[in-house]
């Protein structure tokens, strides 16, 4: 008996595909009725919000609570492979080429520069911390593969918490300041999101470049 | 007008570039339509009018994800070479 | 409002791919590849619903959506550790 069903899973997997396809895209069909709810609300209160930028405003000051979970979310993906102490046998260094020095001697800094630009430009232009971040991860990456980066365990360990630190410490600071949990002042609103962003940003790009080594690092954590 | 045939391109593209990604034997050419995907959704995103997710998407969809992919079948390779390595020492003693 | 039905119909396609691959597909990178390619699919849902069709674009899916492509970073880069930490106890 499994022997059969073993060979019809894929006819199987194929009609339920597109029976499943067909819900889906009747569904869509369904929401569409009623898009673009909130482009309005968001629209209008996007002078208060510090930024100029819709989707920065969202993400660092209407929906700033998700941002912080996804730090938080981001953090705890790196100390779960972390734990799982794969003691993976060699390094990822390439052999030393002629053509590799070149890119790194090229690309490196501005790579730096570039993420530099799109955590400053992400208040009023596409970019923001997640890009920033992501850009400069792939620096710190190059680095690495010319075998020319090996942070020690407490700057990796600091680099990796800043982000999620600023972002509490702010956010518990804020009912200080204005009364509500991450709630800005609105006339510095976008001085604490450049605040956060840029924390985020290194954070951001110490943990996604610590996920490619996947080894925790050497030497004293504190 | 002369528009919708550009978006019917790219949206052939992603999906025969995403077939291609789940029903390669070889891994390598898996990852490689992959991240070849990565950049065509980046493109797709663009004209939806979403550039911020554009960038996020080229830098860590594309560009990280791949990366995380070609590094791990490089340590799969690592660990098959050095398990039977392991094996083989076993076996001589 | 074409624009956004194309590519809504490519995100439902791309999410019903990457679960048959998810099932049917033996290897786990494969079964990786297809779980991105199902998250793909569904944040092209997403965008494509917040669609402005020639005026401003809803931020806030974008911005659920840019969540997701961490998230969904983090949840791979993880997935690939446990398969290396698998091949290892085998």
């Amino acid at each position: 008996m499994p022997k059969l069903i073993k060979r019809c899973l894929p006819v199987l997997v194929g009609a339920g595909a597109v029976a499943l396809g067909a819900l889906i895209a009747a569904a869509w069909v369904r929401t569409q009725e009623n898009g673009g709810a909130m482009t309005r609300a968001v629209l209008e209160a996007l002078p208060d919000s510090g930024v100029s930028n819709p989707v920065t405003a969202v993400l660092l000051n209407f929906r700033g609570f998700d941002t912080l979970l996804e730090v938080a979310v981001l953090m705890l993906t790196l100390i779960a492979v972390w734990a799982l102490d794969l003691r993976l046998p060699r390094t990822e260094a390439l052999p030393p080429s002629p053509v590799f020095s070149s890119l790194l001697r090229f690309s490196g800094p501005l790579l730096v520069v570039i993420a530099g630009y799109l955590l400053w430009v992400g208040a009023s232009e596409p970019g923001g911390a997640f890009q920033a971040g992501a850009v400069l991860a792939g620096g710190c990456l190059l680095l690495r593969l010319a075998g020319r980066w090996n942070p020690g365990a407490r700057f990796v360990r600091w680099a990796v918490s800043v982000g999620l630190l600023v972002f509490l410490l702010t956010a518990i600071a804020m009912p200080g300041l204005t009364g509500g949990l991450l709630q800005y002042p609105p006339a510095s609103a976008g001085m604490w999101i450049l605040l956060i962003e840029t924390a985020a940003t290194v954070s951001i790009a110490a943990i996604l470049a610590a996920l490619f080594v996947a080894r925790e690092p050497e030497g004293p954590r504190r | 007008m002369i528009e919708w045939w550009v978006d019917a391109l790219v949206g052939l593209m992603m999906l025969w570039l995403a077939w291609q990604a789940l029903t390669s034997p070889d891994l390598l050419r898996a990852v490689a339509m992959f991240v070849t995907f990565g950049l065509l959704v980046a493109i797709a995103w663009i004209r939806l009018g979403a550039p911020d997710v554009a960038i996020a998407e080229a830098a860590i969809g594309a560009g990280l994800t791949g990366a995380l992919l070609l590094i791990t079948i490089r340590r799969m390779e690592d660990q098959r070479n050095s398990g039977s390595l392991e094996k083989r020492r076993a076996k001589a003693d | 409002m074409m624009v956004a039905d194309l590519y809504a119909l490519v995100g439902v396609v791309l999410f019903v791919m990457g679960l048959s691959a998810l099932i049917l597909r033996s290897r786990d990178l494969q079964r990786i590849l297809g779980l991105n390619i199902m998250g793909t699919g569904v944040f092209m849902l997403l965008v494509t619903s917040a669609h402005g069709d020639g005026q401003a674009a809803d931020p806030v899916p974008h911005a659920m959506v840019l969540t997701g492509i961490v998230v969904a970073v983090s949840a791979t880069a993880f997935a690939l550790a446990l398969s290396l930490a698998r091949e290892r106890h085998k």
